[in-house]
């Protein structure tokens, strides 16, 4: 199960932060902290897997964001890391070759996309289509 | 020129709808601010514009939305925005659809599911659940997941579970992940839905049925037998999916959807875990998709990964498990450290069915072994500890301390401590290494590990072996001593082990004569003064002072005390902790005694000896009798008590009372109760006929006797020996003299060593070898030995296969060369790798490394000549060298940019060897979109029109996260 997602800039700036477990607070201050701190400075070469207390963190780099999923010890690492990627180009489909700044400045849409993504901590949509479509849906509501 | 302006504006504008100057002020000056001080006076700014307006009446409905959205910017900032929390919840009431599904977001953000604003909101959502407008349904059920709590969840599951059958899948979808999140919140309240999710397996929508999977799994997970019959199911499904007859939507890079894949392979591997019939029913379709999936793809590569995984938790079949170990014998030998990764893992799965595959692979182990990163290293430290027997277990350990050592982060400190442990309780070949190694343990970790370690340890060195080889037991102790007085003065040694080392210097400091009772004591007093603040420990040394009086005493030698020491028991006699008080009282009570007495009451190493104890307290009847005829109660064990007696019992009385106190969700017309648990009668407590306790003064009493007779000094340090598995000891202690070896295949006949087998095995391996290729590392080939049985070592150790005899020359030189060639193609794949960056994470491109004062549009440009440069730099360039260069790379150096893009081109060059999923899947994905620069330059134009400019502190704001 998924604990957390984050997107971080690398100066450790969270874009975005959607916790599935409940925490406290502070608690959200220092696991944004620490998961910064762990992935920023890795070699580009290593493993996208770093072990995070009992949890790990997959983690990827687009440009200068940071995208980091906390999920169980057991879970498939590399489906995960697969499945920031398809996030990704959701987004990339979303807002048409996606930057940063599409996404700070619209952070409350990728929320809505995350939510259609993933829900209550697993993947509940895999299909890009389906995702898009339903995005497209809610847009014209507004 | 002010109308340009004004079209730039609204450009601006259009790029993200509808917010305000304001809003995007904010974004931008927080994207600007250049220290966290900075960021935070802004915020601290907007959160009393917004406290002073959001409460303004009249405020129009958009703008009130775009304050909410203000109120989550400031939250993920780390802010405090409790006070918009109630207009967050208002929002959720509105009845326009954009502003309701703002309204959610945000309290889904801000709340948690035992915040009081929830019980607003739960009204709100029973009725969403019911609209006619399937979008408004869907932002309730999203709500449904992060905020319902167990007491809430009787309000909302009717109608959950009337959507399961809803017309739009998205609906069926989120209330089947709903159900699953209750099911996890409190079983109970769902227990009798769960046929649900078997109906819901067969939904024609492929999303709905992949969201069944989740609660599937966990509900499997928790009880195999009562799903085998679903297993027909999961494989046909799974079947249907390689065959590709899922929508064309689920694909991903090319393979059919491969999440839906992953989800039942897992199923499955726990479904056909230990029986054999259900995992015959799954072998062809997981041996279908190992050979289909694209190993040169991330996603191809996950799934091949999880059907290993099935392949070796279901019942074994020798075809599955050869195709799995070619597969890990692939990713090993990647370049790419995730794969490797991901072979260590499954190597590790695989050596439980069949341990001498490992030894193919030693030295792509050695080389995770030593590689820089962390996460593959400790990934490898499980395989190694998966691996370890008698013959390796001196090397394994000693590298898993050495890297112990080093780390800082306790938690996996811990856990390799314990591990170190647990192996060396295990496998120890000798006393004297366990001891050491012990002490190294302690020295390093023993804050960490569990004080059952250090109390195991002293009844080892209590108990010896269990065999009748006095010798060796006092040899033991004697080392033992003599290592702890080495150590006994180092500072800052962790707490258990000081204790562990006062008592055994207590028990064993002067038994063997080498030191004399004056040094020892010496040792321990200034081993407590120099843990002043540490009662247990002063505990253990008093104690331990103690027990080497006594001994004094009772071998009819004077006793000469300390100074030192005697200051110390003057300390103790006036210690504030009762505890040490009464063991310095007893010191010198029993001090005074004669020596017959003492050597009654302390003898010699009797730690191990059993004390007889007389539970019944028989010997205090006549008290009781005498009590009982002045009319005392008879005592009522604390168990027997009615009312609150056992905390069980309390506590589900605190339930019981919680439940009759929850909200009522049901509307007060509809009188019959509908939830169950709600109706259950609540027994009100029979507190007031607590009998009463008999009086404190009786109980003490009786206690005082047992632990005056039997308990006098040592015996408060007694272990408690029952009920503690034993561990280290013979079995594993013999298998280096006696033929009853552990492993059967490393038996000796005639001299032939263990070499050859292993020669044998490598020998069978893929014959291409280049001889040509430079020698592995002397100290890499012998650590290889020592850890799967090679050569050096096992020479001596020697127990080899009876067969070969005549071959063994042959076939030592054979492996010989083979571990040559071997660990030649792996630094070969070494150094490649190293040329390797990350094809996908390359986004960051090398111009953005000098844009301080760089033109964003120059910044464009760059990125077109970049393509060129990787071209010009192929030839003679230092390729070793570009990792260094990269780490440079964080010091801006100017220079680094050639190395850096050359390293690239590289990359794109091997990328057509097939290298890496990503690569391949990435530049289809460029071909296909491509970085369309037409596109980054309009987003440049108008984003500089909102003012935001890329700045020092983040230049990649611009950059196509996939470009």
């Amino acid at each position: 199960m998924i604990r957390f997602i984050l997107l971080q800039n690398r100066q450790g700036k969270t874009r975005l932060a959607k916790y599935y477990i409940p925490l406290e607070d502070s608690e959200k201050h220092r696991v944004e902290y620490e998961v910064h701190r762990l992935v920023v400075n890795r070699d580009p070469k290593f493993t996208n897997f770093v072990e995070f207390r009992s949890h790990k963190v997959i983690y990827r780099r687009y440009a200068g964001l940071f995208f980091s999923l906390c999920v169980d010890i057991t879970d498939n690492e590399l489906a995960y890391l697969e499945s920031i990627h398809l996030f990704v180009e959701i987004l990339d489909h979303f807002f048409s070759n996606v930057c940063e700044l599409d996404l700070v400045f619209n952070f409350h849409k990728v929320y809505l996309i995350l939510d259609e993504f993933i829900l209550a901590g697993e993947l509940q949509e895999t299909s890009k289509k389906a995702i898009i479509e339903r995005m497209g849906e809610l847009e014209k509501q507004d | 020129m002010e109308q340009l302006q004004k079209i730039g504006r609204e450009l601006a504008m259009a790029s993200s709808q509808g917010q305000s100057k304001e809003f995007q002020d904010l974004i931008k000056s927080i994207g600007e601010a250049r220290s966290k001080s900075e960021e935070d006076r802004i915020i601290l700014s907007e959160i009393e514009t917004l406290k002073a307006r959001i409460t303004q009446p009249d405020i129009p409905k958009r703008k009130l939305k775009e304050f909410i959205l203000r109120l989550v910017y400031i939250e993920m900032l780390g802010h405090d925005a409790s006070f918009g929390y109630i207009h967050a919840v208002k929002m959720t009431h509105d009845e326009n659809l954009s502003l309701k599904r703002t309204g959610y977001l945000a309290v889904t953000l801000f709340l948690n599911e035992d915040h009081d604003l929830i019980i607003l909101i739960v009204n709100t959502i029973q009725k969403d659940l019911k609209s006619d407008n399937y979008l408004v349904v869907c932002a309730a059920l999203n709500a449904v997941c992060r905020l319902i709590n167990e007491e809430t969840i009787p309000a909302v599951l009717p109608q959950v579970v009337e959507l399961l059958s809803h017309g739009k899948e998205a609906v069926r979808k989120k209330a089947v992940m709903a159900l699953h999140r209750f099911y996890q919140r409190a079983p109970s309240s769902v227990s009798h839905l769960v046929a649900n999710f078997r109906k819901k397996l067969c939904d024609n929508d492929p999303g709905v049925m992949g969201a069944t999977l989740c609660p599937l799994f966990d509900l499997i997970t928790i009880d195999v037998t009562s799903y085998k019959d679903l297993v027909v199911s999961f494989v046909s499904i799974l079947k249907q999916i390689a065959e590709r007859r899922l929508p064309k939507s689920y694909d991903y890079h090319q393979m059919p959807a491969p999440f839906i894949q992953i989800k039942l392979l897992k199923i499955l591997a726990v479904l056909g875990n230990g029986d054999k019939r259900a995992s015959e029913q799954m072998y062809m379709i997981v041996g279908d998709i190992m050979k289909k999936c694209d190993s040169t793809s991330n996603i191809g590569n996950a799934v091949l990964y999880e059907s290993i995984c099935c392949a070796t938790s279901i019942h074994p079949n020798s075809k599955l498990l050869g195709s799995a170990a070619d597969a890990i014998s692939k990713f090993l030998k990647s370049d790419s450290h995730n794969l490797k990764y991901l072979g260590i893992d499954t190597l590790g799965r695989l050596i439980k069915i069949n341990p001498e595959i490992a030894e193919q692979h030693q030295l792509a182990v050695i080389d995770c072994l030593e590689d820089p990163d962390d996460t593959l290293k400790r990934k490898t430290f499980e395989l190694l500890y998966k691996m370890t027997k008698s013959s390796n277990v001196e090397v394994i350990v000693d590298r898993m301390i050495d890297y112990m050592i080093n780390i800082s982060d306790n938690h996996y400190k811990t856990e390799i401590a314990s591990r170190c442990v647990e192996l060396a309780e295990q496998f120890a070949p000798s006393n004297q290494w366990f001891i050491q190694t012990m002490n190294k343990v302690f020295e390093h970790a023993g804050d960490l590990v569990n004080i059952k370690v250090a109390h195991n340890l002293m009844r080892l060195i209590a108990e010896g072996f269990g065999e009748d080889d006095a010798d060796a037991d006092s040899q033991l102790r004697s080392s033992a001593v003599e290592s702890y007085l080495r150590i006994v003065g180092e500072p800052k040694l962790p707490s258990a082990f000081l204790q562990l080392i006062c008592w055994v210097l207590g028990e064993y400091g002067t038994v063997d004569g080498k030191y004399s009772a004056t040094y020892i004591t010496g040792k321990l007093c200034d081993a407590a003064e120099a843990h002043a603040t540490d009662d247990t420990v002063k505990a253990y040394a008093i104690s331990a002072l103690m027990k080497i009086y006594t001994f004094e005493i009772a071998a009819g030698r004077k006793v000469d005390m300390l100074p030192e020491c005697q200051s110390f028991i003057e300390d103790l006699l006036a210690s504030s902790s009762t505890d040490l008080q009464q063991r310095a009282y007893e010191l010198q009570a029993v001090i005074g005694l004669d020596p017959q007495t003492v050597a009654n009451v302390m003898p010699m190493d009797a730690s191990c000896e059993d004390i007889e104890i007389d539970k019944s307290l028989a010997f205090l009847n006549g008290y009781v009798q005498e009590a009982f005829e002045k009319g005392a109660q008879p005592y009522i064990p604390e168990s027997d008590r009615s009312g609150n007696g056992s905390v069980g019992h309390y506590r589900g009385q605190e339930q019981h009372e919680v439940s009759s106190h929850a909200l009522r969700f049901e509307a007060y017309e509809l009188p019959k109760p509908v939830v169950p648990t709600i109706s259950t009668p609540v027994t009100v407590a029979t507190s007031n006929e607590l009998v009463p306790v008999p009086e404190p003064s009786y109980q003490t009493e009786v206690r005082r006797p047992v632990s005056s007779g039997h308990d006098l000094g040592s015996a408060e340090l007694k272990l408690r020996l029952d009920g503690v598995q034993r561990k280290w000891g013979r079995s594993t202690y013999s298998s280096t003299t006696s033929s009853n070896s552990v492993s059967d295949y490393n038996k000796t006949q005639d001299g032939a060593t263990l070499r050859d087998v292993v020669g044998s095995a490598n020998s069978k391996s893929p014959g291409t070898v280049k001889q040509q290729q430079p020698e592995v590392p002397p100290e890499k080939q012998k650590l290889a030995a020592s850890l799967f049985g090679g050569t050096l070592k096992s020479e001596k150790r020697a127990p080899s296969a009876a067969t070969k005899g005549s071959k063994a020359n042959i076939h030592a030189a054979e492996k010989f060369q083979i571990a040559r060639a071997n660990s030649a193609d792996v630094t070969a794949i070494k150094t490649a790798s190293q040329s390797l960056p990350d094809l996908l994470d390359l986004g960051e491109p090398s111009v953005s490394t000098r844009t301080e004062t760089v033109d964003p549009f120059k910044q464009l440009e760059g990125l077109i000549d970049e393509d060129k440069t990787p071209a010009q730099g192929l030839e003679g360039v230092d390729v070793p060298k570009a990792p260094d260069v990269m780490s440079l790379y964080a010091d801006l150096t100017p220079s680094s940019d050639t190395p850096f893009s050359t390293s690239e081109g590289l990359a794109n060059a091997a990328s057509q060897n097939g290298h890496g999923g990503n690569t391949k899947a990435n530049t289809a994905h460029q071909m296909s979109k491509g970085p369309n620069l037409k596109d980054a330059l309009e987003k440049d134009a108008l984003a500089r029109q909102v003012g935001v400019n890329p700045t020092i502190r983040n230049p990649n704001l611009f950059s196509d996260l996939l470009g």
